[in-house]
């Protein structure tokens, strides 16, 4: 894929996950944290319902992914748990309509790692890159 | 409830081939309690159609509407001012829905997005399972609350086959053999008596085998 791809991903994250570093985006961004990697927070990732996923790919995004509390620590019980389920189904989605499933993600992190929560954002903007952009972008 | 299930996207996709306004008609009832046809569920497939389309770059317009239920005529009434304008109906409701739709409107293509399964319950949250296969004339007080016609894989009716092993059913190890569970329950209840009743063969005429059913209450019609 040519190197003048910028891929436009949405980051759906946990206000927990995220607290102590997401205030300071443009510090966030002087340290590392890709420009093309949008961040919404939500106020915990099992907000996340499958149609927003959804809705991000059908408007454009070349990809979607979702940062969570660890597996067993989530704040509210099983929220991460639930939206890795639901990144689940809209990857089995991907697959059915012949696009690419690793368009969408689920991470766990621990809280407020914000290293971490670069080097998420950067493995997902060089896995985009390889898949190209999204059938659906522009259209 | 009615459980359902949404079909394949490449089924549906397929289904609605060429078709340019289509109205997604979700329904309130069983299938909202199963999350088969709920208003969400609605939302989903609108979302995964548009996409579906947008890569085919055959772009489709499609209204989202949930009615309360799809089987009484004052809801599927409410329809009657704005379905001129679609190409189709594509229904979320159980079977009952879409045939109602194509009863009441005859000029509408009325198209399923789900898959009817069975009568069942909510075993947990994301498992459904059968309880009841409408048959017509209930035996439930002879079998201890526990049918054999819907829950047994042969419908035998007078205590199990050779073929139950350890209380699990041979045509399938996941499924419990329910003449095991009927003696379990009826001896748990002191009724172990009710199966030395030899029940009859059962009358199918009162089920699908009898034709389309039909409930008159003459005390209820107006």
């Amino acid at each position: 894929m040519s190197d003048t791809f910028k891929p436009e991903i949405i980051a759906f994250c946990c206000h927990y996950t995220i607290y102590n570093f997401a205030r300071d985006l443009q510090g966030l961004t002087k340290s590392g944290f890709p420009e093309n990697v949008k961040i919404e927070k939500v106020s915990c990732s099992g907000r996340v319902a499958r149609v927003h996923l959804l809705r991000t790919l059908e408007e454009g995004a070349d990809g979607v992914y979702v940062v969570g509390c660890e597996e067993e620590k989530c704040h509210n019980g099983a929220g991460s748990r639930r939206a890795k389920k639901r990144s689940e189904y809209v990857k089995d989605v991907l697959l059915q309509l012949g696009m690419e499933p690793e368009r969408t993600e689920m991470f766990f992190m621990p809280r407020g790692d914000e290293a971490k929560f670069i080097d998420i954002a950067r493995e997902m903007v060089e896995k985009i890159k390889a898949l190209g952009p999204s059938p659906l972008r522009g259209k | 409830m009615i459980v359902a299930e949404r079909k394949p996207i490449q089924e549906i996709l397929s289904m609605i081939s060429g078709l340019r306004k289509i109205l997604i008609l979700g329904c309130k009832g069983c299938v909202t309690v199963c999350s088969a046809g709920s208003e969400r569920e609605v939302m989903i497939l609108a979302t995964i159609i548009r996409m579906g389309r947008k890569k085919k770059d055959e772009p489709i317009e499609l209204v989202e509407r949930t009615l309360v239920r799809q089987c009484d005529p004052e809801f599927i009434d409410q329809l009657s001012d704005s379905i001129g304008q679609f190409d189709a109906v594509l229904s979320m409701a159980c079977g009952v829905g879409v045939n109602f739709l194509a009863d009441r409107y005859p000029k509408t293509i009325a198209l399923p997005a789900v898959n009817t399964k069975f009568y069942g319950v909510a075993e947990e949250q994301g498992v459904w399972s059968e309880r009841c296969a409408g048959c017509g004339d209930c035996i439930l007080n002879l079998t201890g609350g526990l049918c054999p016609v819907a829950r047994c894989s042969k419908g035998l009716f007078n205590g199990p086959c050779g073929g139950s092993v350890n209380g699990k059913c041979e045509i399938n190890p996941d499924i419990n053999c329910v003449w095991q569970l009927i003696y379990d329950r009826l001896k748990g209840l002191n009724q172990l008596d009710k199966l030395d009743e030899i029940l009859p063969v059962k009358d199918w005429g009162v089920s699908s085998h009898g034709g389309p059913r039909k409930i008159v209450r003459e005390d209820l019609k107006i």
